[in-house]
């Protein structure tokens, strides 16, 4: 399928709205490259005879600290540039990895039913009776935080969804016709899988990814809010989110700036999460 | 229907032995115990302690011991809140928790679907982009910001309701909280009920009342009994979300719930209570998804229990 194919321009083209979500999507992506060049300090250095300093756009704002400073005297403008870095890492490896295996397991299931069919499908049930912030919390308090466990326990949130999904496409897109002529020529189940199969059950794949980015956001922030993500001196959305929850009366930029962050990226990924599945998906109506 | 019910539990058996099974050996070879944070103390007491809780024993048999209690309803001590049994601490904790839910779910469904439905009748007008501008906000504000957020303006700003703590169930003290756990889901509720009534109001029957001159209020009723079926399918992906949604907001809060015992035994190696709460989530959230299977074939007499 070539690329005009599958973004057919007469489909919902993109509303002003999308775009601006793009973009934001992009500069949180450009930020996040370029933290080194962008945050005028390092995250970690303290100015304790600044401390609470508000944004610069407040009474007793400073230009040398734009986005004012924390507790610790903390520039707000580097912690956030960083933050960012880190939480969308986190969330779009976690995705990646969720992704990657779901899809995996998905498409094994659908392929060779029978014994791995069941196996697979107990996993993805065992996964929806237990919600995945419960094993990450578990996990993450049992074994200590260490940075790849916590990549992979977020990327926990969803795989069962996608397993769902590139099963059931697979057991259905197994019985067109196209997939029996190339299986009568003599292709290898791999060719089949690889080179038919996945390539047209993808798009549906990507528009789940895309839904799913913003609920693994909200788990690593949510986990690193209440203490078993990234550590201190480290810096993620979540933890300056729950630092400065402690200060709301008194400072109330050091909580509310990253809790703005996560709305405007969760929500731009949504979005756009929407917009994609209305393109791609045919039995969406895209009037509604 | 009886035997549906039975073959349903039945089926979700192996599934919570799994569950139980892979934490239970999963939490054990973790490094470290739960006594370890216990400064200077003498070994023999420490040995004591271990013969107490069963900890001496080898880890298979600690297996079999934890499953033949679990048989009897026995879910053991636990090992952080120490002369607390994990049945006493869900028997305080459990109601505190399953109030804020119930509360939160017909909040979410009472505000979900009317709002849902005030958009689906006023399709693509001024009130429907609002509902869905605020339904997708709803949808991607996290709960650990909407938390504060409510805290900052209605607890700090207007001094209307206390910032935190429970006071015992006070009517105050529950609404942040509750209000805090229903909004994602209300937001979820009333997008499903405004796309599956715009469907619904399109169809013949609809068509037929409508033609025939009934107002708006009775075509809608009847429009709406087709149109709930996605948000009674949400029902059980909601109780799930909520109960995620509790162990953080139950921290911003400081409510005594079951996510709040589960994060602090988390951390202090709490094996029994631990096990406990995956057992009882797992076990609700299966019983859940039975009820709204049961629920969704009296909606809709086409899907057979079988």
């Amino acid at each position: 399928m070539s690329v005009a194919e599958a973004f057919p321009a007469r489909r919902g083209a993109a509303s002003p709205v999308v775009i601006v979500c793009i973009l934001w999507l992009v500069t949180m992506v450009v930020v996040a490259a370029g933290a080194d060049l962008i945050a005028p300090t390092h995250y970690t250095t303290q100015d304790l005879t600044a401390r609470f300093r508000p944004p610069a756009f407040l009474a007793g704002g400073d230009l040398r600290h734009l986005l004012g400073t924390d507790h610790l005297g903390r520039d707000m403008l580097s912690r956030l540039v960083y933050a960012v870095r880190t939480s969308i890492l986190i969330a779009f490896f976690g995705t990646m990895i969720g992704a990657f295996f779901g899809t995996m397991i998905g498409v094994a299931a659908g392929r060779l039913r029978g014994p791995v069919d069941l196996v697979a499908m107990t996993l993805t049930d065992m996964q929806t009776a237990l919600p995945a912030m419960f094993v990450a919390i578990t996990f993450l308090a049992f074994f200590g935080n260490d940075i790849v466990l916590f990549v992979v326990m977020v990327s926990l949130d969803g795989w069962e969804r996608y397993a769902r999904l590139a099963r059931g496409l697979v057991v259905s897109e197994q019985a067109t016709d196209y997939v029996r002529a190339v299986e009568q020529l003599g292709a290898r189940s791999s060719r089949v899988v690889f080179r038919h199969l996945l390539p047209n059950i993808l798009a549906s794949l990507v528009v789940q990814a895309t839904l799913n980015f913003p609920q693994t956001i909200l788990l690593e922030t949510s986990l690193s809010f209440l203490g078993l993500g990234v550590q201190p001196p480290g810096t993620s959305l979540g933890l300056m989110l729950g630092e400065g929850r402690l200060h709301l009366l008194n400072a109330w930029w050091i909580a509310v700036l990253p809790g703005l962050v996560i709305f405007f990226t969760t929500l731009a990924m949504s979005l756009f999460g929407d917009w994609l599945r209305d393109r791609l998906d045919p039995t969406v109506d895209p009037t509604r | 229907m009886i035997s549906f019910v039975l073959r349903r539990l039945l089926s979700a058996l192996p599934t919570i032995f799994i569950v139980v099974t892979v934490s239970f050996f999963l939490i054990r070879v973790a490094p470290g115990g739960p006594f370890d944070g216990e400064s200077h103390i003498d070994p023999r007491i420490l040995e004591n302690l271990k013969r107490v809780y069963q900890l001496d024993q080898p880890l298979w048999m600690q297996y079999w011991l934890f499953l033949k209690n679990l048989a009897h309803g026995d879910l053991g001590p636990s090992f952080f809140f120490k002369d607390f049994t994990v049945a006493q601490l869900f028997a305080v904790s459990l109601p505190v928790s399953m109030e804020n839910g119930a509360a939160a779910l017909a909040l979410a469904l009472a505000f979900g679907i009317s709002l849902g439905t005030v958009a689906a009748l006023r399709q693509n007008h001024g009130v429907d982009h609002a509902v869905m501008g605020v339904a997708t906000i709803g949808v991607t504000i996290p709960n650990f910001v909407v938390g504060p957020l409510l805290t900052l303006i209605f607890a700090l700003g207007l001094s209307w309701l206390p910032a935190g703590g429970w006071n015992n169930g006070a009517f105050a003290n529950r609404v942040l909280p509750v209000v805090t756990l229903a909004l994602p889901q209300m937001a979820v509720i009333a997008r499903l009920t405004r796309a599956s009534l715009i469907e619904a109001l399109r169809a013949n029957h609809i068509r037929t009342l409508r033609a025939l001159g009934l107002p708006t209020t009775t075509v809608t009723l009847h429009a709406l009994r087709g149109a709930l079926l996605p948000v009674v399918s949400y029902l059980g992906p909601a109780a799930a979300n909520l109960m995620t949604g509790s162990v953080v907001v139950e921290r911003i809060f400081g409510i005594p719930g079951v996510g709040r015992y589960f994060v602090d035994g988390a951390l202090s190696r709490d094996y029994t209570l631990v096990m406990g709460t995956v057992i009882l989530i797992s076990v609700f959230v299966i019983v859940f998804n039975l009820i709204v299977d049961i629920l969704y074939s009296f909606l809709d007499p086409r899907v057979r229990m079988e």
